[in-house]
């Protein structure tokens, strides 16, 4: 026998063969034209009232998913958080927090002397651990904090509505005034999907009273009179708007403690300055050297206000919660974090260059910004030591008043840069430039301490300007 | 005994035929022979860019061939042939990268089609650069959003 099979076997054969892959092709085709169709499955109801992400996540398990990955703890050059082990106690349950900024930098310590946060401040963790690292930070020991924090550090949409009989703004000024425990034991998430999400359309919303009102007088300011952010803004806008809900700076106006975004005079670190200065507010008195101070808190909505990305139209969301590419769906990624950790989605869409390349850039802005904070805090350090000397020595508290006005200015410029989490990306030029106010400030004040002279402090060697990193090579033909 | 062998042949060279011939109309198959825009977008994938396009300068003069495709005939139908092999089968896969690139070929055939109908300006502008068109200074480094709005 020469031929072990027929020619209609050997055909019989290739035809069963090419069906077979011809009609995985047709199912394949059918499975990614149903995918692109981005279907939903409604299997629980969410109304006004659902908090729990869980509860969403049945009907929305692949964000749910990825919301879920905001406990992972990453570092970057300037940011991020490392996982630090501690021994739990019975005040603080925590095995792992996030390392101490105080001890990587002291001159913190001494910036926010007297203050709460010189007691315990360390590196932000994820959307995760927002409430759970605000109930058992040493802040708590320290001061008795408004429940007014809540706003920010759980999702608090539904409890403000409980509370104020269905009225949000009701429920915000009644938490607001409540003692932080007392707080405490009416919520129960950190963020959540109703905080942005309207539960029957899943668009964008609004839900906090404190950026209803704030952004109400930035758009004054615009010449836009009764701006309703739910009813006005585009589509884009609420992609940045949902964030700078709470990453924002702020302060806690009166004795209600209301919760109040300073941006009557504009968004800026010396507009809002100036807005302090015109209602005499200060958060606490430096306990060093006697100065009404402020402290600036993370003002990353403000400072990318400034920046060329805003400037561009774009938002938060596409650089921090970037699209991605599940099955034929796209979706976007709800495990927010730096877009340095997720170059190619939250950066390479724009930008054609490889992310070696993308990455040089950042870290020249942010190595160059961190430069000049470090100048801008040694000048600071000195301001403060000249001041206690002269207090010491017994100067009047009416001759050191104005270097005092000085310090709490520098001090707050500078924290508004030192709080921002970018290390100036955000509004490079923005960043260096209030800087350079900061030190202006402390120069003004080391002049008009008693003596007029301004102590020039020991001469030392300025830190070599940061190596930049070679350019990564541009793709071909582009 | 062979005449049955045969006949089963046949049959399932047949039924082969019908399912591919079903399958190429069910994904819109002959719509891949046209000029059609749309066709381009058949795939999810090339939605973004497709309504990209639709938002550009250049959406009321050239169609995704004008740009991707050389002019003649044989060229033509040779890429798209091409490519379409190629996106087929990492569309399949899901293997590809984000975001995408434009490959080297395809980015010298588009750098083409720009001077089909700007020859005049292209060509006072390329004594000046000699590292124009292939991996150099190409229109599209400055005029990204001709065809697509970024």
């Amino acid at each position: 026998m020469t031929r072990r099979f027929s020619a209609p076997v050997v055909i019989t054969l290739l035809a069963a063969i090419a069906a077979v892959a011809v009609t995985a092709l047709l199912v394949n085709i059918f499975t990614r034209q149903q995918e692109a169709r981005n279907p939903f499955y409604r299997v629980v109801e969410l109304d006004d009232d659902t908090t729990d992400p869980a509860v969403w996540g049945k009907n929305f398990p692949l964000q749910y998913d990825s919301y879920q990955r905001t406990v992972d703890q990453v570092r970057t050059r300037y940011g991020g958080s490392e996982a630090v082990p501690r021994t739990p106690t019975d005040a603080d349950p925590r095995s792992i927090v996030a390392h101490s900024r105080l001890e990587e930098d002291p001159r913190l310590k001494t910036m926010w002397a007297g203050y709460a946060f010189s007691a315990d401040f360390r590196e932000e963790r994820g959307h995760a651990y927002m409430l759970e690292d605000q109930t058992f930070t040493e802040r708590q020991v320290v001061v008795q904090q408004p429940g007014t924090c809540m706003h920010c550090h759980a999702s608090v949409y539904v409890p403000y509505k409980k509370l104020g009989g269905g009225d949000l703004i009701k429920g915000f000024e009644q938490m607001n005034q409540m003692k932080y425990q007392e707080a405490r034991q009416l919520v129960e998430h950190p963020v959540a999907c109703i905080d942005c999400h309207d539960p029957s359309t899943m668009e964008l919303r609004v839900t906090r009273p404190g950026f209803l009102e704030g952004i109400q007088k930035v758009k004054a300011l615009q010449g836009i009179d009764d701006y309703d952010v739910n009813r006005d803004a585009t589509r884009q806008e609420m992609r940045a708007f949902v964030c700078g809900q709470c990453h924002v700076e702020y302060y806690f106006k009166g004795p209600e403690k209301r919760l109040t975004y300073p941006w009557d005079k504009g968004l800026r670190a010396d507009e809002i300055l100036a807005y302090y200065e015109e209602t005499g507010f200060s958060d606490w008195t430096h306990a060093e050297s006697g100065a009404p101070a402020l402290k600036a808190q993370h003002p990353e909505f403000e400072m990318w206000n400034q920046g060329v990305h805003a400037r561009s139209g774009v938002a938060c969301a596409d650089c921090h919660m970037p699209y991605q590419r599940t099955g034929a769906m796209k979706i976007s990624d709800h495990h927010v974090r730096s877009p340095l950790l997720n170059v190619n989605r939250a950066c390479q869409t724009c930008h054609r260059w490889s992310e070696d390349e993308l990455r040089a850039r950042v870290h020249t802005i942010q190595d160059r910004t961190y430069q000049v904070r470090n100048v801008a805090m040694d000048a600071l350090m000195a301001l403060i030591a000249d001041i206690r000397t002269a207090k010491e020595a017994g100067a009047a508290d009416a001759g050191l008043e104005t270097a005092r006005r000085h310090q709490r200015r520098a001090q707050f410029l500078l924290d508004f840069i030192e709080a921002e989490n970018s290390m100036g990306f955000h509004a490079d030029q923005e960043a260096v430039r209030v800087l350079a106010l900061s030190i202006d400030e402390t120069r003004r004040g080391q002049a008009a301490l008693p003596g007029g002279k301004a102590t020039p402090g020991p001469i030392t060697d300025m830190p070599p300007p940061p190596q930049v990193v070679s350019p990564g090579r541009a793709p071909e033909g582009d | 005994m062979t005449s049955r062998l045969i006949l089963i042949a046949a049959a399932l060279v047949g039924v082969t035929i019908g399912i591919g011939a079903y399958t190429f109309v069910y994904a819109r198959g002959y719509s891949y022979l046209t000029d059609d825009p749309a066709a381009c977008a058949n795939c999810h994938v090339m939605r973004d860019h497709y309504t990209a396009w639709t938002r550009a300068s250049h959406h009321a003069v050239a169609v995704c061939n004008d740009c991707h495709t050389p002019p003649s005939l044989i060229p033509k139908y040779v890429t798209k042939a091409q490519n379409g092999f190629w996106h087929s089968f990492y569309f399949t896969t899901g293997r590809y990268p984000d975001p995408l690139r434009i490959t080297r070929r395809n980015h010298e055939v588009t750098e083409l089609a720009c001077r089909k109908c700007h020859m005049e300006l292209a060509e006072s502008i390329d004594p000046a650069h000699t590292d124009t068109g292939r991996g150099g200074l190409t229109c599209t480094k400055c005029h990204n959003d001709a065809g697509h709005l970024e």
